[in-house]
């Protein structure tokens, strides 16, 4: 195992200039069907809704969001397992928006991903050895040693006992899982891993493994990760930067400690305020200075006009409905999508009772689903 | 505020962990007194529970915190009379306001299951019957226990719908689950727990399945709720910045067996169970700075039909045979201390200088 080296220091050192992923107005929208003979589309889930972000080289980027945000159909995009309605991909200096399937095979080499559900994402007809050996075998990758040598290199490499190849997943438990779909996604040497929530189903002992686990890999293997979960404990834990999704779109980019200490977007203010503290002892403070929202996230189907998160905001006024606010650069690499970001005065604790208040006022959106 | 009642209680009752003699009378308003939960399986006997003792008054949370696979949500099962006889041996004393609900009749416990115990399940979509709407289903539990005309029920369904925050709930207690979103199904099912005012809540996992900005939501609602009808509430989680958020007492679970049990001011700051050390080690924190690594616990949760000898936790404890104590041998009891229950074998001085010196700093 590689030694550890603080956190704070990871940035620092490696070389993070380089751009290894570069995406710009980047759209998926699922069409909604009616007629069972002749099909025709009468809407559309617009479930990203143009993205611009760059991964570099040796970071992890950290992408939080509620659920229906798009954040894991922006991992799919990414890794092209879905096809963009709109935009641009470009990894390496190539546009791999639009490659075909088997043009893709080759970059499938440098991309690949890490699932969520390990109990899901596993043949399980398929012993170990078969499940981490298929990239090799599909890619044509050459194995000196043999194949099951490299197979089981990989099983260590993950804190797996290389022994265990010949069984079949249900032998294993959630957390053993999660580490073959780690080895699996690892077997051709990626340079990007997208890593779509792979910690939320596993227990909280088993969960810290696992962070661990990734962190070293990063190290020793000079990877880049796009880890996409709901966590924000976690996502503070492990990535560079961290952007945070609302309705298929981003609001707030920034360094992590940038984004975590001052938030400018209000839904990441609200978003933050919510997480639970695990501390008693200052619960009372953090209920009193809790921005709650009301309601629930809009459809998709049809998102509010302008601004999306206006009709939860407690800030929002004429101009947030009638004008899609431009994602801009307000302070070195904080990028953020508001026309009234949150101000130094908002994030005192007066302030933060204040918003309080204001986004309890907040009439929840009562609107049902849009008739189709 | 801090769950006083508690560590009096512990010394007062001075009931033995075991129970062997006759019990004095419960002192709390719910008084689990060796709670035991077996299954017979082919592959053996799971003792999902297997000696669980803890009190809680009116007005106040305790929290029960483990993994899967500890026994949490049996206990909750246990406690509502849920088991089916034929597949769980159910033993131990459920005293809820003098009443013993283990031994109490099923049509006794029935009678009491809705009225003045509710449960809040982790899957709305699940414990909510897809074929009939909302309304219908909080009506049902009112009517069942209350000898009331249909118009005068939907009219509380109607009433509890607003009062869990549901927006025009006139229109809404005719929706059905589906077409409610995740965080307005958690709040109706709350309101269905809640029609007819329990003393006892019991929330299992209630809310796992959702976003953190409803998460927030729905616990506020279960506070309010819980200082305006004064109930007494079990939350079962895995989260311990939920269990934070609310508890007055907390209780570990692991193996089926309490390990730890405590207020929640002692089991976050002086937490002496090395399980508990391995928790918070484990947890990435939002509200400081990041640690280097975290500190996970090895290995993994046992199997409950193959409990380790001794103390189930031996396996993954970091300090087995410390100094020579009999982790592999002897089952530790929860020794009942001042205010804090920990069972381990390591010398209650010895625990509190090991979390001091080797275990805070790192946190």
């Amino acid at each position: 195992m590689p030694t550890s080296t603080p956190q704070t220091e990871r940035a620092a050192t490696r070389p993070a200039t380089e751009n290894l992923l570069e995406v710009s107005g980047l759209e998926k929208h699922f069409p909604i069907t009616r007629g069972a003979f002749i099909r025709r589309t009468v809407g559309a889930v617009r479930a990203v809704d143009g993205l611009d972000f760059t991964v570099r080289t040796g970071e992890t980027l950290g992408v939080v969001g509620e659920s229906g945000c798009g954040k894991s159909t922006t991992g799919r995009l990414v890794t092209r397992l879905l096809e963009p309605t709109g935009g641009k991909i470009t990894f390496e200096g190539r546009d791999i928006t639009h490659m075909s399937v088997r043009q893709m095979r080759e970059l499938r080499r440098d991309v690949q991903m890490i699932f969520q559900d390990p109990y899901s994402s596993l043949n399980p007809r398929h012993t170990v050895g078969t499940i981490v050996g298929a990239p090799l075998r599909i890619q044509n990758i050459p194995t000196p040693k043999g194949q099951k040598r490299a197979v089981q290199d990989l099983l260590e490499l993950v804190g797996l006992n290389p022994e265990h190849y010949n069984r079949y997943p249900h032998e294993f438990s959630g957390g053993q899982r999660q580490r073959i779909g780690i080895a699996r996604a690892l077997a051709l040497r990626p340079k990007l891993i997208v890593c779509d929530e792979p910690v939320s189903a596993l227990d909280v002992s088993i969960q810290a493994q696992v962070v661990n686990l990734l962190d070293d890999l990063q190290r020793e293997l000079n990877l880049t990760y796009m880890f996409i979960a709901h966590d924000l404990s976690v996502v503070k834990h492990i990535s560079d930067r961290v952007a945070v999704m609302y309705l298929g779109k981003m609001v707030e980019l920034a360094p992590r400690d940038a984004l975590y200490a001052t938030p400018m977007h209000p839904y990441t203010l609200a978003l933050l305020s919510a997480v639970p503290v695990p501390d008693p002892s200052r619960r009372d403070k953090a209920q009193r200075e809790r921005v709650l929202l009301t309601g629930d996230v809009p459809s998709p189907i049809d998102p509010p006009s302008g601004c999306r998160f206006r009709t939860r905001c407690w800030k929002a006024q004429d101009k947030c409905a009638q004008e899609v606010p431009p994602f801009v650069e307000l302070a070195p690499g904080h990028r953020v999508a508001c026309h009234f970001p949150v101000t130094d005065a908002e994030r005192t604790p007066q302030g933060r009772m204040a918003a309080q208040h204001a986004a309890a006022e907040v009439p929840p959106d009562t609107a049902a689903e849009p008739a189709l | 505020m801090k769950g006083k009642g508690m560590a009096t209680d512990l010394l007062a009752s001075g009931q033995p962990a075991s129970g062997g003699s006759r019990p004095s009378a419960p002192r709390s308003f719910l008084d689990v007194r060796d709670l035991r939960i077996h299954f017979n399986t082919d592959d053996g006997v799971v003792k999902a529970v297997d000696g669980l003792s803890f009190q809680l008054d009116r007005g106040k949370t305790l929290g029960i915190v483990g993994e899967s696979g500890s026994g949490k949500s049996v206990t909750s099962l246990g406690i509502l009379g849920l088991h089916r006889h034929s597949k769980a041996r159910v033993s131990g004393e459920v005293w809820l306001d003098g009443e013993d609900l283990i031994a109490a009749s099923d049509e006794r416990v029935r009678a009491l299951r809705g009225q003045r115990i509710a449960m809040i399940f982790q899957d709305p979509l699940t414990a909510m019957h897809p074929y009939f709407t909302v309304g219908a289903q909080i009506i049902e539990a009112y009517r069942v226990h209350n000898n009331v005309s249909k118009k005068v029920a939907r009219q509380r369904a109607i009433d509890m719908l607003g009062r869990v925050g549901i927006p025009q709930p006139a229109r809404r207690v005719d929706d059905y689950p589906h077409q409610f979103s995740g965080g307005m199904r958690q709040r109706a099912m709350i309101a269905m727990a809640l029609v007819n005012n329990p003393e006892l809540l019991i929330a299992d996992e209630p809310t796992t399945a959702l976003d953190v900005t409803v998460q927030a939501q729905i616990l506020d609602l279960i506070r309010d709720l819980q200082e305006e009808f004064h109930s007494a509430v079990i939350m079962i989680t895995h989260d311990l910045g939920v269990v934070a958020e609310l508890a007055d007492d907390i209780l570990v679970m692991y193996g089926g067996k309490a390990v730890e049990y405590g207020t929640a001011e002692t089991i976050f700051r002086r937490p002496e169970h090395p399980y508990a050390w391995g928790l918070l080690g484990s947890m990435p924190r939002v509200d400081r700075d990041v640690r280097d690594r975290l500190i996970p616990v090895k290995g993994t949760p046992p199997s409950l039909i193959n409990l380790p000898s001794g103390c189930a936790f031996h396996p993954r404890c970091p300090y087995v045979g410390y100094n020579g104590i009999p982790c592999r041998t002897e089952i530790p009891t929860l020794a009942e201390g001042s205010d804090h229950g920990v069972a381990c074998h390591i010398p209650p001085a010895e625990r509190q200088r090991i979390f001091s010196e080797d275990i805070a700093p790192a946190l």
